[in-house]
C-alpha cells in the first residue's frame, strides 16, 4: 500500500507552448561577441549611457543604441545576496553568492555569480573580474564566464556610479 | 467632456516574419514616425498607453520591455492593456475627457511568428472549461461561418468576395502583407482549413507595430491643421461561455449602434476589424455598410498584427479621412473567439 500513490481526484494539466525566442538585433551581436570572449556594449547616442548587455534601446532616450562599446571584463559589485536555500534544478551548492555586476565604463549592471571568496567577505563596491570558460566551450552565452571573482583593486565608491546624463 | 481628436498615425510594414527584429526594434520607428510627422517628442504626450499580449512572446511581463522603445525620462505617465491596442485607445481616451492628460501617445505590438498561433489564442478562453480542450482559432471562426451560412445571412459567394475584394483593395496599401491578385479558380482551387474556412478565408500570420497620437481640442490644432474627432466610441462584451451566445447576431455592435446614435449617420468609409472573410458581409450588413466602401485598405484578411489589428482599423479610417477630405468614417475593433468583444468608433472631420 505504502508503494502505491494515492488516489487523486484532479488531473494535472501542464500547459505547454514553443517558441522561437529572438533575441534582437543588438542582443544578437552581443552574443556573437561573447562566443568570442569580448564583450561589447552599445551606448546612447543622446545621454552616452552605456548598456550591457545591449537590448539596442536607450529606455531613457527612446533611441537606437547604434554605437559600440568594447568593454574589459573587470567591474565591481553593486548589489549582491548570499543564496542560502537550495533552487531545484539548480547544481549550485548554496550558499554562494550572487551579484549586480557593474563593468567599467557600464552604466547598468547584470546578475552574475561571485566566487574564490568566502560569503562572509563579499562587499558592496569591491573590485572584481570575470573567470572564464576554457575557450573550447564558448557559446552563445554570458555563462562562458564562469563567475567573478574579486582582484586586488582598491574598492570603487558605488555612489559615485550613479548615472549623470552628459 | 473634452473632445478628442486623432492627430497622427504610423504603422510598420506588416511582415509574416520579423526574424531578428525584436519587439522594440518593431515599435521604435513607429513612435519616431508619428512623432516626426507631427514634429513633436515624448515630452510633449501627457499619457503613453500600450497593446500587447505576453503569450505572444512567452514571457511573463514581456510589454514592460516594450517600454524600452519609448523616451522615459523625465518619468512618464504609463499604462497597459493585455489586448488589442484599440482598447489601450480607448483608455487613453477616458484619460484625456477626464482631464488627466491633454495628449496620448498609443502604440500596440506583436509578433505572431514565434510561437503556435492556434495554440495561444486557444488560452484566451474560459480557462476551466474551454482552454483545456485547446480549441484553435479558426475552428471556433468555422463556427461562427457555419451558422451563419446556415441560416442565410451570408453566403459562400459573398465569402469569395471579401477576400478577392481585400486583395484588389491591397494594392493601395503599401504596409499590406498580402497583394497577390485572386480569381475565383484560385479560391475554389484552396484547400478547406475547417469546414467553411479555406486558408484563404484566414488571416496571414504577421508581425508589426503600429502607433498613434490624440489630443484634447486644445492641443489638437497645435499638432495639425486636420484633427480627426473621435465623435463616438463604444464597446461592450458578450459572455465567455459560448454556448450561451447566438453566433448568427451581434448584441454588442448593436448596442454601439444605439448608444452612438450611428442608424441615420451616411458614412462615407469603414475599416473593419475582420479577420476571416465571412465575418465581412456579416458586419456589413449589421452595421448597414452594404453602399459603404469598407477596408479599402485591404483589413486584416491582408495583414493581421495581433494586438494591433483593433488600433489599425482605427488609424486606417484617420487616414481615408485625412487623406480624401471625408466627412464620416466607421472604424471596428474585435476581441476574444467569434467576435466576442466590439468596439465601434465614429471617426469624424471638422464641421
Amino acid at each position: 500500500m505504502s508503494n502505491e500513490e494515492a488516489p487523486k481526484d484532479y488531473k494535472e494539466s501542464l500547459i505547454h507552448l514553443e517558441y522561437q525566442y529572438t533575441a534582437g538585433s543588438a542582443t544578437t551581436t552581443f552574443l556573437n561577441q561573447v562566443k568570442e570572449g569580448r564583450l561589447v556594449g552599445q551606448s546612447c547616442p543622446k545621454c552616452k549611457a552605456v548598456y550591457v548587455p545591449p537590448r539596442g534601446s536607450c529606455p531613457r532616450c527612446g533611441v537606437a543604441t547604434d554605437i559600440e562599446v568594447p568593454l574589459t571584463d573587470k567591474g565591481c559589485i553593486e548589489s549582491f545576496t548570499v543564496v542560502h536555500i537550495p533552487i531545484p534544478g539548480n547544481p549550485i551548492v548554496p550558499p554562494y553568492i550572487c551579484a549586480q555586476i557593474r563593468l567599467d565604463q557600464a552604466n547598468i549592471s547584470f546578475l552574475h555569480l561571485v566566487q574564490d571568496i568566502e560569503t562572509d567577505q563579499i562587499r558592496i563596491g569591491m573590485r572584481v573580474q570575470a573567470v572564464w570558460k576554457p575557450k573550447e566551450e564558448w557559446t552563445h552565452s554570458l555563462e562562458n564566464i564562469k563567475w567573478f571573482a574579486p582582484i586586488d583593486e582598491p574598492d570603487v565608491d558605488v555612489s559615485t556610479l550613479r548615472f549623470q546624463s552628459s | 467632456m473634452k473632445r478628442v481628436a486623432i492627430v497622427g498615425y504610423a504603422q510598420h510594414k506588416i511582415l509574416s516574419k520579423a526574424g531578428a527584429l525584436n519587439e522594440v526594434e518593431l515599435i521604435m520607428p513607429v513612435v519616431h514616425k508619428v512623432f516626426n510627422d507631427l514634429g513633436i517628442s515624448q515630452n510633449d504626450i501627457g499619457f503613453t498607453c500600450s497593446g500587447s499580449c505576453d503569450y505572444l512572446q512567452g514571457a511573463a511581463f514581456a510589454f514592460v520591455e516594450g517600454l524600452s522603445a519609448i523616451q522615459t525620462n523625465p518619468p512618464i505617465k504609463e499604462s497597459h492593456v493585455e489586448m488589442d491596442a484599440a482598447w489601450a485607445l480607448y483608455e487613453s481616451m477616458l484619460k484625456i475627457k477626464m482631464g488627466d492628460a491633454d495628449t496620448a501617445l498609443i502604440y500596440g505590438f506583436g509578433k505572431s511568428s514565434p510561437g503556435n498561433l492556434d495554440s495561444i489564442i486557444s488560452l484566451q478562453m474560459d480557462p476551466y472549461y474551454i482552454a483545456p480542450l485547446w480549441p484553435d482559432r479558426v475552428s471556433l471562426a468555422a463556427l461562427q461561418a457555419q451558422l451563419l451560412l446556415q441560416q442565410n445571412k451570408i453566403t459562400q459567394d459573398e465569402m469569395m468576395g471579401a477576400v478577392i475584394q481585400s486583395r484588389e483593395n491591397a494594392a493601395s496599401n503599401s504596409n499590406a502583407l498580402l497583394t497577390d491578385l485572386l480569381s475565383e479558380q484560385i479560391y475554389n482551387a484552396d484547400s478547406l482549413v475547417s469546414s467553411p474556412l479555406r486558408s484563404l478565408d484566414c488571416p496571414p500570420i504577421s508581425d508589426g507595430a503600429s502607433a498613434m497620437v490624440i489630443a484634447s481640442e486644445e492641443k489638437a490644432y497645435e499638432f495639425t491643421d486636420n484633427p480627426i474627432w473621435i465623435e463616438g466610441i463604444d464597446h461592450s462584451i458578450e459572455s465567455s461561455n459560448l454556448g450561451s451566445r447566438d453566433l448568427t447576431t451581434s448584441p454588442t455592435i448593436q448596442n454601439a449602434i444605439k448608444n452612438l446614435k450611428l442608424e441615420n449617420i451616411n458614412f462615407d468609409v469603414a475599416e473593419l476589424h475582420t479577420q476571416f472573410s465571412h465575418e465581412v458581409p456579416f458586419l456589413r450588413e449589421i452595421l448597414n455598410l452594404k453602399n459603404v466602401p469598407t477596408n479599402l485598405s485591404g483589413g486584416p484578411l491582408v495583414g493581421n498584427v495581433m494586438m494591433c489589428a483593433g488600433l489599425d482599423a482605427i488609424g486606417k479610417t484617420f487616414e481615408a479621412l485625412v487623406k480624401d477630405q471625408l466627412s464620416n468614417g466607421l472604424a471596428h475593433a474585435t476581441s476574444g473567439p467569434c467576435l466576442q468583444h466590439n468596439m465601434v468608433v465614429h471617426l469624424e472631420r471638422q464641421k
